[in-house]
């Protein structure tokens, strides 16, 4: 047992450790529980810090995944499955970032815990759901990726089940059902690579990522059978992400969950799936990513617009920040089509600033409906400036960071989307068509318009204006201590991001180039 | 002829329980009849004991090798003891509390769980035959316990003549193999259908059909499915456990070994059959269950759904030694996993019962307030059922979706048949957790569930949990058990 080969496994299990304590805490005692959910991902948050401190991103190496703190031992042998676990730049800011925001939010929901309380239970799947989000980007076994892939499904669906607002049952059923019908192809997809995948000395079959991904770069995979498995693979990506037309989950989703579990979902769960894409889909499918690229593009543009006039259209708050994260999730999936290290970078960071912003924004709405118990603009009213100058300062800082001002953390990935599609990548032996992807990139640019658009609007009628006469009366307490405290962390990122976006692109830039080789870039 | 009587012995304690059963109850007064069960779990125990005794002692024959002591046996003796322990248990108060006749439950039951231990070590026609009937009779009459109920009596009767009438068929189709091999025991079955051809070859395919469709009824698959729902739900609900697990599991048991073994060659006829079989088998299971609203009724489709997900692997078999061997390990895993839960099930419902004995699906509303550790396992039980992490179900079906893959060509397609069946089969699985979860309860009191029945539950919810850790305990069962046969 050396720190660099228990790190990981202790820092992502650690939750799972925490919600078992959380669940022998005797009735009644809430502070407890609060206090264990918060120590846990204190401790998470700081151990996930240590690692990316220790971690050596000097370190070269000859073929993707370039992992570090490894550790690779036998699972389940008779179905060739491994515990194999390890880091490598790409994961790094997205495990940091789960972490985080799941420290951030054990912190806020020491003050709010949403209606009907049961807070053993809420504190306990919340960190099972954090493991299963961490899990995700750690694992290099397709086997142990597609149960920390799962694991995420039931926490998220009591969450919001239990404790989301009034369609809440609606809203959880459907998320459960749309991501698991992706997902069960998605597993049938691994299993085909399983078996047409590399074979060793033994004759024995392997889930091993860095294996399949040697293998299938290599072109060890058919033309044909990457067509029809990456459809598959990608059908499970796809849901989570959530791609146009597979977006409809989401919008209920996350207008019904509690305000943690929105800012999870918006901020972890759904980069579940573009991370998907970048490690697994194009790496080991080259030929059916080359493909299906044109697609996923042209998807991606669809998502940026539609959900750009989505959100114009939404007179609910939670609802119109729900829908901007089709769209940005959008210019994430434009930037992994284009096959280019600019579009991936792109994606990646996009994934991280999205993250902060969106898991702000929604920290933000939450507040927000805390106070005035409602979330429809129209009733809100405007004038929010009047009666809370802070909350709507910083309400208004985070909206121009995600309708991508630059200098703030969301300009960067959209920008380098667009620019990554200006050029995609034509080295390949098909090649991508520069004409289609150049259209992609104008609608792109239409949206981000939009983008400003909605969100000055929706600006506009929230915080501007005079306030009705009902909430001045109302006496509304301005931002609490537990808010700046889960807060302030976010706002700093969203600006240092902005400013030196070269702490995250620096660290996926290796992984980033190792993968965009695969497809002669 | 000498007889191996180490590898009897499990059969010879459980006979010598059931008649010390049945005489005991006739010394019992009245209010005492329920100490039955303590005597009963007492000689299940120790055959249970028994069985483990003859593990790594290697393979043992007996009776001209009509009867086989090997790693397939040992560990389907083991989990019908072990499912006969759990039956046994949440037997107790709902028994001693309904107004039953215990002694002669008790005597039943153990008798169709003798017929359970016969059927992994039967390697001979007459034998599967005599093991399957030995289940069946008393689950009959175990069906129309409920005497004064017309839904009990209904049950009873169409269980026993659509149970009758499969006997009858299957029977005439084992004579017809008889006749046209000269053998009973499976291995020279085997290899006697090899050499049969023309009109002759015709006549087997037939004879295996009736034999088919004799087990399709035990198993309760479509079309052979319809008097499932309305026995289950005028059953006991402990007897509705051993139907749904122990009786089916011993029909796959029976099954395993005719096509794995006996039939084998003869796949071409039978695969497209048992394709069929499992497609619409899971299909309608799941689109009827959807529909349902009574818990009972609701296992039973639910049962029926996971009887076309086990008849899957049986569709994969193919010339391929490698893929028969996953499939009979697909098949035999899922058994072992589905037991547990789908006996955690029961168990709940049967605690309930006392409380609700319509025992609908809102009956359960708020107990995750009344009953907190009921209403934890039930929804890992339903979430397992429904083949979702964490819980074991994942493993199980995880294993016939390989097993499928690995066949390619029609594999693949059962196994997209199977996903979508599985994600349809949520709509129904997560009624029940919803209601204990999202809704309350009109009657808040806490509910006081009897502590045989929690201590059941627990122990088949910590299983699910540790199989979904560390599945390759239970995989490596399916491993050794798919040795001898598969190849």
């Amino acid at each position: 047992m050396t720190w660099q080969n228990s790190a990981i496994t202790i820092t992502t299990l650690l939750p799972i450790v925490g919600a078992l304590g959380v669940l022998l805490v005797p009735k009644g005692d809430d502070r407890l529980v609060k206090g264990i959910g918060i120590a846990v991902t204190g401790v998470c948050l700081a151990l996930a810090i240590a690692i990316a401190a220790t971690y050596d991103y000097s370190a070269t190496c000859a073929a993707p995944p370039c992992l570090q703190f490894v550790l690779n031992v036998a699972w389940i042998p008779v179905i060739g499955a491994r515990y194999h676990v390890g880091i490598d730049g790409i994961s790094m800011p997205l495990y940091v970032l789960t972490f985080l925001l799941g420290f951030l939010c054990a912190i806020y929901t020491g003050r709010y815990v949403p209606e009907p309380g049961r807070i053993k239970a809420f504190v306990a799947l919340t960190l099972l759901l954090i493991t299963g989000m961490a899990g995700t980007f750690i694992a290099f076994d397709l086997i142990l990726f597609f149960v920390f892939w799962e694991l995420v499904l039931v926490p998220m669906y009591f969450l919001i089940g239990v404790w989301g607002s009034a369609n809440r049952q609606y809203a959880s059923i459907k998320f459960f059902l749309y991501t698991l019908f992706g997902s069960v192809f998605m597993l049938l997809g691994f299993l085909a690579l399983y078996f047409s995948g590399p074979v060793d000395a033994l004759g024995k079959h392997t889930f091993d990522l860095a294996a399949l991904t040697a293998f299938g770069a290599g072109g060890g995979y058919t033309h044909l059978f990457q067509l029809v498995v990456f459809g598959a693979i990608a059908l499970g990506f796809a849901v989570k992400v959530p791609m146009w037309p597979f977006h409809t989950w989401l919008p209920d989703a996350h207008t019904e969950a509690p305000t943690i579990g929105s800012v999870l979902l918006a901020g972890v769960m759904l980069k579940m799936g573009t991370y998907g894409f970048v490690r697994i889909a194009l790496p080991v499918l080259p030929q059916g990513a080359v493909a299906y690229a044109p697609w996923i593009g042209g998807l991606a543009a669809i998502a940026i617009v539609y959900a750009a006039l989505a959100c114009l259209a939404q007179k609910d708050l939670k609802r119109l920040i729900a829908f901007s994260s089709v769209g940005h999730m959008g210019f994430v999936m434009l930037g992994i089509a284009t096959l280019t290290t600019i579009g991936i970078q792109a994606a990646i960071f996009g994934m991280v600033a999205h993250g902060v912003i969106t898991g702000m924004l929604f920290f933000c709405v939450g507040s927000i409906y805390d106070r005035y118990h409602t979330r429809e603009i129209a009733d809100i009213g405007g004038g929010m400036s009047e009666i809370m100058p802070k909350m709507s300062g910083i309400f208004a800082f985070v909206a121009i960071a995600s309708l991508g001002l630059p200098g703030l953390a969301g300009f960067w990935g959209e920008v380098m989307a667009l620019l990554g599609s200006f050029s995609p990548n034509t080295s390949t032996v098909a090649g991508l068509n520069v004409g289609l992807f150049r259209a992609f990139m104008i609608l792109g640019g239409i949206g981000t318009i939009l983008t400003a658009g909605y969100f000055l609007w929706m600006l506009q009628r929230v915080n501007m204006g005079l306030a009705p006469e009902r909430w001045k009366e109302h006496g509304f307490r301005d931002i609490l201590t537990v808010e700046w405290v889960s807060w302030v962390p976010l706002l700093v990122l969203i600006l240092v991001l902005g400013l030196i976006p070269s702490i995250v692109l620096n660290s996926t830039e290796q992984g980033v180039n190792q993968i965009v080789r695969i497809f002669g870039g | 002829m000498t007889i191996d009587y180490h590898a009897i012995l499990p059969v010879l304690i459980l006979s010598g329980t059931i008649v010390i059963v049945l005489i005991t109850d006739l010394f019992l007064s009245p209010r005492h009849k329920s100490a039955s069960m303590w005597v009963a779990l007492v000689g299940v125990l120790a055959t249970l004991v028994a069985v483990l005794s003859l593990i790594g002692n290697g393979d043992r024959t007996t009776f001209g090798g009509s009867y086989q002591v090997d790693a397939f046996t040992i560990v389907f003796q083991t989990f019908f003891m072990s499912a006969a322990a759990v039956v046994l248990l949440i037997s107790y108060r709902y028994f001693r509390e309904g107004g039953f006749y215990q002694g002669e439950y008790y005597f039943l039951l153990l008798t169709s769980f003798l017929g359970c231990l016969l059927m992994p070590a039967s390697r001979d026609l007459l034998m599967l035959f005599l093991a399957l009937e030995l289940v069946s009779a008393p689950g009959f009459l175990m069906a129309a316990f409920r005497k004064s109920d017309v839904k009990g009596n209904e049950g009873g009767l169409k269980f026993f003549l659509i149970g009758v009438l499969s006997t009858a068929v299957m029977l005439y189709g084992m004579s017809l193999i008889y006749g046209l091999t000269g053998h009973l025991q499976l291995a020279a079955v085997s290899a006697g259908l090899q050499q049969l051809s023309g009109a002759k070859e015709t006549l087997a395919n037939a004879a295996i059909l009736f034999v088919v469709v004799g087990f399709a009824f035990k198993v309760s698959a479509v079309p052979f499915q319809f008097w499932a729902p309305d026995t289950y739900e005028g059953s006991p609900v402990p007897v509705a456990a051993f139907l749904g697990v122990a009786s089916s599991a011993a029909g796959f048991a029976g099954l395993l070994q005719l096509m794995f073994v006996a039939f084998v060659h003869e796949y071409h006829f039978w695969v497209p059959l048992f394709v069929a079989l499992s497609l619409v088998t899971m299909t309608l299971g799941n689109l009827v269950a959807l529909q349902q609203r009574q818990v009972v009724r609701l296992l039973a489709y639910s049962g029926i759904a996971q009887t076309g997900y086990i008849l899957l692997p049986f569709a994969l078999v193919s010339a391929d030694p490698a893929v028969n061997h996953s499939a009979f390990q697909a098949a035999v895993t899922y058994i072992l996993i589905y037991g547990i839960m789908n006996l955690g099930a029961f168990a709940v419902t049967t605690a309930i019962s006392s409380r609700h004995p319509l025992l609908r699906v809102e009956d359960f509303a708020g107990l995750a307030k009344t009953a907190p550790l009921l209403a934890t396992a039930m929804t890992v039980f339903m979430v397992s059922l429904a083949g979702v992490p964490p819980t074991g179900g994942f493993w199980a079906k995880l294993l016939i979706f390989q097993a499928g893959i690995q066949r390619g060509g029609v594999g693949v397609l059962l196994a997209v048949a199977m996903v979508i069946n599985s994600v349809i089969s949520v709509g129904y699985y997560f009624l029940i957790p919803r209601a204990m979860i999202f809704e309350d309860a009109e009657d808040q009191t806490p509910f006081r569930s009897p502590i045989l029945v929690t201590a059941v539950v627990a122990v088949a919810m910590t299983a699910l949990l540790v199989i979904f850790v560390v599945p390759n305990t239970i995989y490596r069962l399916g491993e050794v058990t798919s040795l001898g046969f598969g190849g």
